[in-house]
């Protein structure tokens, strides 16, 4: 029998970034707000100083922060005819596992999603008819706009001491920026990274091909700072260890740095770490949730009553809780019905590695998000009446990571991969080698989706979550696409070697470690049949459940999640604060 | 600080659902004190000195052989036994990493597409004392001699055919084997030296990598210039 | 060793104090406290005063009380707990809220006051670890707040055992005669010729604010040196000078900038760590604008140390040499390349008179165990500095404690390896990793 904890106006589950961020919003509102974390407490101080991060093979190699697949994993195949198998070792799928999240780990490229990735339905119809959309593909709108979005995406970069250069402030453009952005209320807090050779080459090769080059927005901080919550953050050192890494001297973005020290001083907020929730309990109309049931470190069984049930756990645990609960109906295949799972989408990539003569590219020198970008290609930001694809990708140079162990393969193609003249290569493309990297749109498809698996369980012994997912062919003809333009780019940089990336040509293997973005499952929008959440993440069947996270993007976009999850969670906190508690029921009829 | 407590930790994730262990989450609020020292599982764990851990003389001298192959000596650097990889490697196997503590361990074990990535029923450390046994094995039957004992040149020839699918270790996938040896030389050869390898810092001159540092500021404004800082270790005594 | 001198010192004193029968009593006269009521008992229902409370709590405030009577991490205000380490044992603070049992419940008005101002409880006299020689100082109207606040808390029950001393010190009358070599047992005396703005802050240093606890010097008997708020060592910290010397005490801060390190815990250059986060936590930060800027007006008039600043060390010193390596490594990161800080959130070094107190043990200690910046309403940041005991050795320790005493127009006397050895040990610091 599960021990009764005292009832709370709301429970968070997952305090990673969308997890901080509801419960500053609530317990500012004045909600007692209890967060549950399957992880440990993990602060700067204690847990990744600088005298403790400068370990690649601890933290980067062995992925020392991240959530162990003992915990947790995932079965996976390519397609909905095979066995899935778990995955057992370390892959593309970073799931954190700690106060923090993945946020304490992530890069913190703090993108904004284009105002037509919230509307692929409509626009590309307006746009170009309704042949453009190809069959199969699930291409649908979230139910919000990018408008309804700007004031959060704002209020997270205020947050987050966002570095960088704005290209459109209420509609006028702004030099420097990137042009095809949404309009902007004002310019992001902080200034661009400084920039490097890197950088400027990108820079030079975007110009001679009249492409517009920008700073990509970055959660690395350019100076001091002091977020709206008075919480300081200090300068960037340019130290290279950020994904992967704990942030040690306050200047990446995470919850940690940013919103937790000003939380943890709430007389109404507490957090219970290594507590894990093992499903969300329902009234037995199971139209309200009565609170969750979580196991904490000694294995005893916990009840944690709440008024609403915050799911903010990492996108794929928060599709699998609900799938778990039974909150909502699960997506089958066959029929093309129910919502929870479907139009799960990972990130669509492709690009070009770039080898040098002669450069000192400095590769040790970095931040998680120091690079350079363009957007011409992104997105709906170029005509595709002559295309047989929509959407598209960003392209961009990355300064960071440059560590030895992990750059280890970055030596041209047909080099050996050891021996001595491996050595002598890997000398000279240490300073030689970067990549043209293109992250582009990702859109559901029928065949895509997650599941509970029928085989494999976790150490609790409940099922683990099922990813049938490999790329589509609009996905992969925009990815063939982009690539052709990475490889112009790399001739254009002055690159001797240039060499095509093209994953999608072939099956998707998550043992591939080309991004960590992985979306949708239990998506936002307006039509119950095909979404799981109303616009303000709020669980059609079950109206105080609100579920957080990049699990809501009905499709991904050509850039870095982040900014949207935050973007996303603090739109529906401003829901649940001026709409849900006034009248608590659904905000939206079904 | 416990050396032990980090691998106890780490050991018991597997266990923890099933058997409860003495350790309880915390209830962190308003009024906790957090403690500005570093927390123990934090602290850097340096690979013991002298001996072998795991590996027997054996297998450190058939696996010493295949990582001068793969990292040799030459006019640029020391080779991969030089720099300490063999500790280095014998430490790993010796630890989390050898018994495979933060993989999925639960079956059925079943061979799927590539796609689906490794399914190995072993432990690294458990692939290593097969793997090796095999090598010399099928080395003894085909030339006579332990892979140690072979020319350079015949035991390059071997790796290239591991490398390339064309060898037959009877139960050891020889070609998953050879990656498997190929990441952790390069580890070794790589890793902060407080692991074992990287001798002298051998494998950071060797690129121009500065280690330990976590200050650039006042070189990021040298864009394309050569630098030339001298590397640091995590653990630098001067 | 430094007990046996202690005892040998104090011993025959207190015989000659015990002897001094007349004095004995003018010491511990306590008749200034019979303004205060002697029939109802502080858990004695009576309709509360609400302004009185809401006084009371803001005394408690300017007298810290909260600091020493809570125990660590404990959302139980006022139930004690609290060890109190003293160069002669431990102490634990006593509940003060009103459980008639464990706490002051049974404590009438005038109870209270004794124990506050004349360190006389109904339990027998108190250890001068409770600050009553500064307390002494506090006037009727304020202690018949700060008592009606503590009326207005909730009971805890919550047993203390407060006096874990060992022999001789064990024994509370000693107390007695302690309060005659020691215990200026006056009210606050305004001076006239001063401002009030200025008597409001000599009011709050040496009555509530109790400042000279920590930074006046002490001598053997746990008395007050007479270099006055010139700095003194106490539990394993070193309580900087906060008179005017230029260089080591506070005689090259505004007073903009004193009130503002004690409303937020930095002034933009050093913040507040170690004991003083808590004192800025606890009481200073909760202060008004007006009282921040009195302590401030009246610290800036006290007479500071002949303490005169060394010849800075050559950079060429090898210590120097050293320790600008180690500094580049691992100091740089945060407190930036020429020991400026990040304002009002990693301390700056360079200028920064704490750094370069004669006495490390600060240093030694935040540098070997870490630290934490203040934490307070208007700077919730509470960045930590990282422990490095686990790092660096006791030379490369005292190399970079040298250099950041010695560069950037800083000078000190070298942090030798054996003054980091023996405050490893003294601390219980962790070893260097091997």
């Amino acid at each position: 029998m599960a021990q009764q904890r005292a009832r709370v106006d709301a429970v968070i589950v997952g305090l990673g970034w969308a997890g901080s961020l509801m419960a500053e919003e609530l317990t500012r509102a004045g909600l007692t707000v209890v967060a549950l974390e399957r992880g440990a407490w993990r602060d700067t101080t204690t847990d990744f100083p600088p005298a403790v991060d400068t370990d690649e093979l601890r933290w980067s190699t062995r992925r020392g922060m991240l959530q162990p697949q003992a915990v947790e994993t995932l079965t996976f195949r390519n397609r909905p005819d095979q066995g899935a198998l778990p995955l057992r070792d370390w892959n593309c799928f970073q799931f954190g596992w700690n106060v923090g999240g993945a946020g304490t780990h992530w890069n913190g490229m703090t993108w904004r999603f284009k105002p037509y990735d919230f509307q692929p339905h409509t626009l590309t119809r307006r746009r170009y008819g309704d042949k453009k959309l190809a069959d199969g593909l699930q291409v649908q709108d979230w139910g919000v706009s990018y408008d309804d979005l700007e004031p959060f995406y704002d209020r997270f970069e205020r947050l987050a001491g966002t570095s960088g250069k704005a290209g459109n402030i209420q509609g006028q453009a702004q030099p420097g920026g990137n042009p095809f952005e949404g309009p902007r209320q004002r310019d992001y807090p902080l200034p661009p990274l400084q920039r490097t050779r890197a950088c400027d080459l990108f820079d030079a090769g975007a110009a001679k091909l009249g492409l517009h080059s920008f700073p990509v927005p970055a959660g690395n901080t350019s100076g001091a700072y002091v977020n709206p919550l008075g919480v300081h953050m200090a300068p960037c050192t340019y130290c290279g260890y950020c994904e992967f890494f704990g942030c040690g001297n306050w200047s990446k973005s995470s919850p940690q740095a940013c919103i937790l020290p000003a939380l943890k001083r709430r007389p109404n907020f507490s957090v219970l770490t290594q507590s894990e929730v093992l499903k969300v309990n329902l009234a037995a109309d199971k139209k309200t949730a009565t609170g969750v049931t979580f196991i904490d470190a000694a294995g005893r069984l916990w009840e944690q009553p709440a008024d609403i049930v915050v799911i903010s756990a990492y996108q794929m645990d928060n599709v699998r809780l609900m799938l778990l609960s039974g909150i909502g109906k699960p997506y089958d295949r066959a029929s093309g019905t129910g919502v929870v799972g479907r139009n799960y989408a990972y990130q669509t990539i492709s690009g070009a590695s770039v080898f040098f003569e002669d450069e000192h590219l400095n590769p040790f020198i970095g931040a998680g998000a120091l690079a350079q970008a363009v957007d011409d290609y992104n997105s709906d930001n170029f005509d595709h009446t002559h295309h047989d694809f929509i959407g598209g990708a960003n392209m961009l140079i990355h300064s960071t990571n440059g560590r030895p162990i992990g750059m280890g393969g970055a030596v041209p193609p047909g080099t050996p991969r050891w021996g001595s003249d491996w050595k002598k290569a890997y000398r000279d493309s240490y300073q030689n080698s970067n990549s043209v990297y293109c992250q582009g749109t990702s859109y559901g498809h029928r065949d895509v989706y997650l599941d509970l698996d029928p085989t494999y369980t976790d150490r609790h012994g409940m099922p683990l979550l099922r990813v049938t997912f490999d790329w589509n062919e609009n996905d992969a003809r925009m990815a063939h696409f982009i690539a052709d333009r990475a490889v112009e780019m790399g001739h254009a940089m002055g690159a001797k070697v240039v060499s095509r990336f093209e994953p999608t040509a072939k099956a998707f293997s998550p043992m591939d470690q080309l991004s960590s973005h992985t979306t949708g499952g239990a998506v936002m929008g307006a039509d119950p049949t095909t979404s799981a959440l109303n616009p303000y993440l709020q669980s059609w069947d079950v109206h105080n459940v609100f579920v957080a996270g990049a699990s809501c993007f009905a499709n991904n976009g050509g850039c870095n999640p982040t900014g949207t999850v935050a973007a996303t969670t603090l739109w529906a906190a401003h829901a649940i604060k001026e709409q849900y508690l006034k009248n608590p029921g659904p905000l939206v009829k079904a | 600080m416990d050396r032990r407590s980090v691998f106890k930790s780490l050991a018991g994730l597997a266990a923890l659902g099933a058997a409860p262990s003495a350790a309880t989450g915390a209830v962190i609020g308003k009024h906790t004190i957090l403690d500005p020292g570093l927390n123990p599982e934090s602290l850097p764990q340096p690979a013991l000195t002298g001996g072998l851990a795991f590996l027997t003389v054996a297998e450190a001298r058939t696996v010493g052989a295949v990582f001068d192959r793969l990292i040799p000596a030459d006019e640029l650097s020391v080779g991969a036994t030089q720099a300490g990889c063999v500790e280095f490697l014998d430490r790993q196997l010796a630890g989390d990493y050898g018994r495979a503590a933060t993989q999925y361990r639960q079956g059925p074990f079943v061979k799927g597409t590539p796609q689906q990535g490794p399914q190995f029923q072993q432990t690294p450390a458990e692939r290593y004392r097969a793997g090796l046994a095999a090598l010399d094995a099928y080395c003894a039957q085909a030339q006579g001699k332990a892979f140690a004992d072979l020319t350079p040149d015949q035991q390059d020839a071997l790796l290239t055919d591991m490398e390339g699918g064309k060898v037959d270790l009877g139960g050891t996938d020889a070609k998953a084997f050879f990656e498997l040896m190929l990441q952790n030389v390069r580890e070794g050869y790589f890793a902060d030296p407080m692991y074992g390898g990287n001798k002298d810092m051998a494998g950071w001159k060797l690129v121009g990598f500065p280690g330990a540092r976590y200050d650039y500021r006042d070189v990021i404004g040298k864009r394309g210039q050569k630098l030339d800082l001298p590397p640091v270790s995590l653990l630098d005594r001067g | 060793m430094r007990k046996k001198t202690i005892l040998g010192l104090g011993l025959p004193l207190l015989a000659i104090a015990v002897a001094a029968g007349g004095l004995l009593y003018r010491a511990n006269d306590a008749a200034r406290d019979r303004v205060a009521d002697d029939r109802l008992k502080t858990a004695d229902a009576a309709p509360p005063d609400a302004a009185a409370i809401q006084r009371g709590a803001y005394v408690a405030a300017t007298a810290d009380c909260a600091a020493c009577h809570t125990a660590p991490g404990s959302a139980q205000a006022f139930a004690g707990g609290y060890p109190l380490k003293t160069p002669f044992g431990v102490l634990i603070s006593s509940n003060i809220t009103p459980d008639r049992e464990t706490g002051i419940g049974d404590w009438t008005e005038r109870d209270f006051f004794r124990a506050v101002r004349h360190g006389q409880s109904p339990h027998g006299p108190l250890y001068a670890a409770m600050p009553y020689n500064a307390y002494v100082k506090l006037t009727d109207q304020d202690m018949h707040d700060l008592w009606a606040y503590m009326r207005s808390q909730a009971p805890v029950h919550n047993h203390i055992v407060s006096n874990q001393l060992p022999f001789p010190f064990n024994i509370r009358l000693l107390n007695l005669g302690w309060n005659l070599l020691f215990f200026d047992n006056h009210p606050f005396q305004p001076k006239g010729e001063q401002s009030a703005e200025w008597n409001r802050g000599a009011y709050l240093v040496d009555g509530p604010g109790h400042c000279a606890a920590c930074h006046t010097a002490k001598n053997p008997l746990g008395g007050d040196s007479s270099a006055y708020l010139q700095g003194g060592p106490l539990q394993g910290w070193y309580a900087p000078e906060i008179a005017n010397n230029p260089h080591v005490g506070l005689g090259a801060w505004t007073v903009p900038e004193i009130a503002q390190y004690l409303k937020t815990g930095s002034n933009g250059r050093a913040v507040a760590s170690g004991p003083m986060a808590e004192a800025v936590e606890n009481s200073t930060q909760h202060l008004t604008d007006a009282d921040l800027v009195a302590i401030a007006t009246y610290l800036r008039t006290v007479p500071g140390s002949n303490t005169q600043a060394p010849g800075p060390l050559a950079a060429d010193d090898a210590r120097m040499r050293r320790g600008a390596q180690v500094y580049a490594v691992n100091c740089s990161a945060c407190h930036e390349g020429r020991g400026q800080g990040v304002a009002d959130m990693v301390t700056g070094f360079a200028g920064n008179p704490a750094v370069q107190s004669a006495n490390p043990d600060s240093l030694v200690q935040t540098l070997l165990k870490g630290g934490r910046g203040a934490v307070t309403e208007a700077n919730p940041t509470g960045a930590g500095m990282p422990a490095f005991g686990w790092k660096l050795n006791d030379a490369d320790a005292a190399a970079v404690l040298t250099f950041i005493r010695n560069s950037w127009g800083n000078a000190a006397a070298p942090v030798t390896a054996d003054q980091v050895a023996a405050t490893r040990a003294a601390l219980g610091a962790p070893a260097v990793v091997k």
